[in-house]
């Protein structure tokens, strides 16, 4: 049987990565696809927002996603007591 | 004079890496197959991003963006996207899983040799295919750079991949695509700079791109400008297939993550939540090339059509001969006037106008493979840039063609021999035969490489496509979901993989269908995420319809959920 400890740290891995999962792909389909024409009204610098999205911006965002994650699981793991020696 | 240089670059870049391969030979299967399991994470970002960037992410991609503009993006964000996937979903699971390889997980998530034959069997298809692309490129920048024959480049390539995977395997290969990384990082970065530089001021291409030009009039701008101006649609301009885009970033994104050979780089770390890490520091090195190109690919168009549009084609520039010779460029003057006209004759309202003006039609074609090679010469950048970057397409070609083929040796000697046909080798027999596989690899991948088979053309649509309609489903749902069973796994995995494979064959490969007939415009490049969704459906509804996994695999499940149990 599962320990409660361990579906709690399990659940809170699951938020945690509902939650970036959506900042995924807001960046890159939402921003640099979906609503590319809409958010190329505005400007950043020489780029229209919408491109500079879907050609910089979403990767300068997936690098911050997955440190954000690590720095949440190290913290998570050590809470748990669940981090490696 | 400036072969010269080419030649210096590439032998010395080609001494590193036998010095790093002498120094790494492997001594155990645990060494050849994922290098000790000691790589440090920050060695390990560097060497999937190596092992990540082909010949076509290095040579290509600036050239493919330069003539699509926005929609390029599905590239960028194609293969850069996947790593977050990799970094959230699978990476620290498989770490703590321990294995050696992704038909190791297949096979005992699922309970089943038959899971376990049909994941190599994929992992062959789509290593080799993607190989052979690899070792056909190493014969093309021989014979344009080197002035060796196509078939002789392809045979040093042969010889300097096989001296460094069969000494060292997963070691030798991982240390090698450290040295690999620095060399195409700097070759990339060089002529970027320096371009940025002398076009908009600024040093570093990702600002420079945003930025004004000497004239005051934003860099993007005016190549929107330029474009419209010949009847192109603006480069910037969003006006596109965005379905068939979204599609194909989502089948790159999925397939990244479902790779064979960028998956197993995750088992050579030591812990857990190296591999998270590893991943991150994957991505930053991936992102440095990956968000220069669109810069490149910019001042590339932006020089090409300045210095040549209605230029009389007896004053062409001396870069605009020599690839003329190669054939990369091609004028054909239709109306006799002497003057390169470049426009865009496929859009109806402004060919009228041309014509009114005395043209005859397009004159001239440019093979986007020239632009990242080209873009030195262009802006006249010293001889020893244009060598560095031939190094740099070697390195990328090389540190890719490794990692496959080690997919393909390890899936020969420890899926297929050790795990399902003789379990009783020894350690020392098995590392033997690791070791001829890869050589064998390296021989057959070269040889087709030389003479590529029709369906290599298709290597992204095929690797990606497959790669996302089957592993990374039954991946994901294997670490995610204690419940989803043999039964499920194996029939989506064919279903998604015979929908997939057969969409790709029908339309790319044997041309039985036109664009009109997609599937709702989805592209053959776009179609993984259907057949992605096709596994994921047929996975789940016959998982219900059949009992549940034993109890140890779901406890095995939930153990490699902790990093530390």
């Amino acid at each position: 049987m599962e320990s409660p400890d361990k579906k709690l740290y399990w659940r809170k891995n699951i938020t945690y990565l509902l939650i970036l999962l959506t900042a995924w792909f807001l960046v890159s389909f939402g921003f640099g696809i979906i609503w590319a024409d809409e958010l190329n009204q505005f400007r950043l610098g020489g780029y229209k927002l919408g491109f500079w999205f879907a050609q910089q911006g979403s990767i300068f965002a997936f690098i911050v996603i997955i440190f954000v994650y690590v720095r949440l699981m190290n913290q998570l793991d050590r809470k748990f007591q669940v981090d490696e020696f | 004079m400036d072969n010269l240089w080419t030649y210096a670059w590439v032998a010395v870049t080609f001494l590193i890496y036998i010095g790093v391969a002498i120094w790494s030979k492997a001594g155990s299967t645990k060494e050849f197959y994922v290098a000790g399991g000691g790589v440090s994470p920050l060695a390990n970002g560097m060497a999937t991003a190596a092992d990540w960037m082909s010949a076509a992410s290095f040579l290509s991609m600036a050239g493919m963006i330069s003539f699509s503009g926005y929609i390029g993006s599905q590239y960028l964000m194609g293969w850069t996207g996947g790593y977050v996937l990799l970094a959230l979903m699978l990476a620290p699971y498989l770490r703590k899983f321990g294995k050696f390889t992704v038909p190791d997980f297949i096979g005992e998530r699922y309970y089943s040799q038959t899971a376990r034959v049909i994941a190599v069997i994929c992992a062959l298809f789509i290593s080799f295919t993607y190989a052979v692309g690899q070792m056909k490129g190493v014969g093309i920048a021989f014979a344009r750079f080197l002035e060796v024959k196509f078939e002789t480049g392809v045979v040093i390539g042969i010889v300097i991949v096989m001296f460094y995977t069969v000494l060292g395997g997963m070691k030798g290969i991982t240390y090698t695509q450290v040295a690999q990384y620095c060399v195409m990082i700097f070759a990339y970065l060089v002529p970027a700079i320096f371009i940025s530089l002398l076009v908009t001021g600024n040093p570093v291409p990702q600002i420079g791109l945003g930025s004004k030009l000497a004239d005051g009039a934003w860099l993007l701008d005016r190549l929107d400008q330029i474009h419209t101006d010949l009847g192109f649609k603006a480069y910037t301009s969003a006006d596109v297939n965005r379905l068939d885009m979204f599609f194909v970033t989502a089948a790159l994104m999925m397939g990244t993550a479902g790779l064979p050979h960028v998956i197993v780089r995750f088992f050579t770390v030591p812990r857990v939540r190296d591999a998270r890490i590893s991943a991150g520091y994957a991505l930053v090195f991936i992102a440095i090339l990956y968000t220069t190109a669109p810069a490149i690919a910019v001042f590339a168009k932006t020089n090409l059509i300045s210095t040549i549009q209605e230029t009389p084609y007896a004053n062409v520039p001396e870069w605009f001969s020599n690839w003329e010779h190669t054939g990369l460029i091609t004028f054909d003057d239709k109306n006799q006037d002497g003057n390169i006209d470049y426009y865009n004759d496929e859009n109806p309202e402004y060919a009228a106008k041309a014509a009114a003006e005395g043209k005859r039609g397009n004159e001239l074609t440019i093979d986007k493979d020239i632009m990242v090679l080209a873009n030195p010469e262009i802006a006249r950048l010293p001889g020893w840039v244009i060598g560095l970057v031939v190094a740099g397409g070697l390195a990328a070609a090389l540190s890719t063609a490794a990692g496959l083929l080690l997919v393909i040796s390890t899936s020969i000697s420890h899926d297929l021999l050790k795990n399902w046909l003789r379990p009783n080798i020894t350690e020392k027999m098995e590392l033997r035969t690791a070791r001829i596989s890869i050589m064998v690899a390296v021989i057959v991948s070269g040889i087709a490489g030389i003479n590529p088979p029709g369906f290599v053309a298709e290597v992204v649509a095929f690797a990606f496509g497959l790669a996302a309609s089957s592993f990374f489903p039954a991946i994901v749902l294997g670490i995610f979901s204690t419940r989803v069973n043999m039964q499920g796994a194996l029939s989506g995995m064919v279903a998604g993989i015979l929908f997939t494979g057969g969409y790709i064959m029908y339309f790319a490969v044997l041309g039985l269908g036109g664009e009109d007939d997609y599937l709702w415009g989805i592209s053959p490049t776009g179609i993984g995420t259907l057949g992605m969704l096709i596994n994921l459906i047929v996975t789940v509804v016959v998982t219900y319809m059949t009992p549940a996994p034993p109890k140890p695999i779901q406890e095995m499940i939930q153990s490699i959920r902790i990093p530390r149990s």
